[in-house]
């Protein structure tokens, strides 16, 4: 069963064998959180640069320094931003600090929700595509804003299935299923994915990937955890690959319709 | 603006009327996971909810960590003068108190900031005495410059100014402002602060607002308990948070519950007002149930024990190590980080936790969860960073 696998995850020029993504906050230590990843399979974390020392090494802010750079794509995140001028300039210095070239674009005015903010997030995302960014945006699940991002390069669009931490699953699986029916880009679905099945369920209607972190941070055993949702992407992954039946949703009519023809 | 909405009689009907509530009631409300109103939140708050207070403590803990994870942030108050206008017949600033007045030069806040960086911190708290020698000739500012090349977020905790006033220091940097309205109740607060600028109450209430105004992305409130009845401050601090919530929704709000210490001046608190261990605990808890996004803060005037324990309960910001004292941490020993010097006359209140930021950090993770002290960078609200 371990040998079970799916086709790799193609997001710009870069190929990757899970289809899980990892945040990374929230964890009760960073060496949690580098276990929990390394559990997990993914090959694609996001680290907030608030929390990261972006002027050289700091004990006092070394997120990043219990992640492996060969065996982890590190995808630096804005949070924090409240508006596009304040993401494009941190990620610009995270390009300066010699990060990677990518970047998980969240733009949240709302501390509360960290609801992303669509207008802000555009303008970024143009603006750092032409810089060269391969740009990941943090959307909510709105398929016209989907495809504005896809127009200005973004190489995937990351909606969310209901706010960040509330675990309350795809509560916007009607929006997620016309953004993938649309995609041009991979779509991973980021937020409110508070169970492996949460996670079965976004890979089942045919999302490419999925990010977890409060599900895996907060739980009693967050290693354990993270193999569980590993587990649950790949069901759900070869599940699409191999094609849903479907629940049979004709009814058989106990007096036929039709049989009326075959006697004329 | 809150101090055209507080409603002071409702505020002091429902911390009455809690000790009408019965365990049953506060059982249905834990049931549902929390409560749906002010009301519901005044009964979190009765006698009868003390019955329930470890089940409130553990959806309080579900609730924190679900949105702030398994972390605590720490942060470092710095005090820049202990000189003052007002008189506050509680506070060991008072203008009529005895104590030595000190204001300590830029040249000497950088220095002890980066002694505090050294320790760790990287969240900073400006604190000072209301004057406004300060405010006019621009030295909050220049100390602001200063210390944000050496700590990438800073929050002020300084006498309520005009929206205006607060922009440069937003342009210098500052993201967080701190303003406690010490007690809501408007005879208490008109008893206890006999002179000066603090004398207005609605003034004071409105601070946080037009800080928002001008800027600022962290907004703290707070009510100093001991001086009126807990459940009416409680109730009210919540009520403003609320309020803070929906007509300022780009700012995290954070209250802080500092209980009364004993400060210069001796002013004695009416046992009467007196908030005891448990009924803080609940009052964390109800609050986190009520405001799920809200920061909570904790100081060090609370005593190790209950520190350690409320890590674990629905506390997100702590401080460590603090010195309340104009220059204080000159004399800090800097490897075990206590002070050297025999007497502090110039401080505030007399901390009640002395441990070190070290300690604090490892007690945080004994606990099971991870010291934050990089929360914030720089480069998002400096226009000067260009890479």
């Amino acid at each position: 069963m371990n040998e079970l696998s799916y086709q790799p995850l193609q997001i710009a020029d870069r190929s990757f064998s899970s289809r899980l993504l990892l945040g990374t906050g929230k964890f009760s230590s960073p060496a949690q959180m580098a276990a929990s990843c390394k559990a997990s399979g993914s090959g694609l974390v996001t680290v907030a640069l608030k929390r990261a020392s972006l002027s050289g090494k700091d004990a006092y802010a070394d997120i990043l320094e219990f992640l492996d750079g060969n065996q982890y794509l590190i995808l630096p995140n804005t949070a924090g931003a409240m508006n596009a001028e304040e993401a494009v300039r941190i990620a610009r210095l995270a390009e300066a600090a010699g990060l990677p070239k990518w970047l998980k674009l969240e733009i949240h005015p709302d501390p509360n929700y960290l609801l992303p903010d669509p207008i802000e997030t555009l303008k970024a995302a143009e603006i750092l595509v032409k810089e060269g960014f391969t740009v990941l945006p943090y959307i909510n699940a709105d398929p016209v804003l989907a495809q504005r991002l896809q127009d200005v390069g973004c190489a995937a669009v990351m909606p969310l299935g209901s706010p960040i931490g509330s675990n309350r699953g795809l509560e916007t699986e009607a929006q997620i299923r016309i953004i993938i029916e649309q995609a041009r880009v991979p779509v991973i679905v980021d937020a409110g994915i508070g169970a492996p099945s949460h996670a079965a369920k976004a890979m089942e209607i045919g999302a490419d990937a999925v990010l977890v972190n409060t599900a895996i941070a907060i739980a009693t055993d967050p290693v354990r955890m993270a193999q569980a949702f590993a587990l649950a992407v790949t069901a759900g992954r070869v599940a699409y690959e191999t094609g849903l039946a479907g629940p049979a949703d004709r009814a058989v009519a106990t007096s036929p319709l039709t049989t009326f023809l075959s006697n004329s | 603006m809150f101090s055209d909405s507080i409603q002071i009689q409702r505020l002091q009907a429902l911390s009455q009327q809690s000790s009408e509530t019965s365990a049953a009631d506060i059982a249905q409300i834990l049931q549902r996971g929390g409560p749906r109103g002010l009301d519901e939140f005044a009964q979190l708050l009765s006698p009868a909810a003390q019955e329930h207070l470890e089940w409130m403590a553990q959806l309080a803990q579900r609730t924190t960590q679900r949105h702030f994870g398994k972390t605590i942030r720490l942060f470092a108050p710095i005090y820049l003068s202990n000189e003052c206008i007002n008189i506050c017949k509680y506070c060991g600033f008072s203008r009529n108190n005895p104590i030595p007045r000190i204001t300590i030069s830029e040249e000497q806040a950088e220095e002890e900031v980066r002694k505090l960086a050294a320790k760790g911190f990287r969240s900073l708290l400006i604190v000072a005495g209301e004057h406004p020698k300060y405010v006019s000739n621009g030295y909050v500012e220049s100390v602001v410059r200063r210390c944000l090349k050496i700590m990438p977020s800073i929050a002020l905790e300084l006498g309520p100014m005009e929206t205006d006033p607060y922009r440069p220091l937003v342009r210098a940097g500052c993201e967080g402002l701190i303003v406690y309205q010490e007690t809501y109740d408007p005879d208490t607060y008109r008893e206890l602060h006999t002179a000066g600028p603090k004398k207005h109450y609605a003034w004071r209430m409105d601070t946080a607002e037009r800080a928002y105004h001008a800027g600022f992305r962290r907004l703290g409130i707070g009510a100093l308990f001991g001086l009126c009845d807990w459940r009416f401050e409680a109730l009210a601090t919540a009520a403003h948070a609320r309020h803070l919530h929906t007509h300022c929704w780009k700012a995290q709000i954070s209250i802080s519950l500092p209980r009364m210490r004993p400060a210069a001046g001796g002013f004695q608190p009416n046992p009467a007002f007196h908030m005891s261990d448990h009924q803080l605990v609940q009052t964390i808890a109800a609050l986190r149930l009520y405001l799920p996004h809200a920061g909570l803060v904790l100081s060090t005037r609370e005593h190790p024990a209950l520190r350690n324990g409320l890590v674990r309960l629905g506390v997100t910001h702590m401080s460590a190590g603090s010195s309340t004292e104009p220059g204080g941490y000159s004399s800090f020993d800097e490897t075990q980080w206590v002070q050297t010097k025999k007497d502090q006359p110039g401080e505030q209140f007399h901390i009640a936790d002395e441990r070190s930021p070290a300690v604090i950090a490892d007690m945080i993770r004994q606990q099971g969860y991870e010291p934050v002290w990089k929360d914030f960078d720089q480069s998002l609200v400096d226009e000067s960073f260009v890479a």
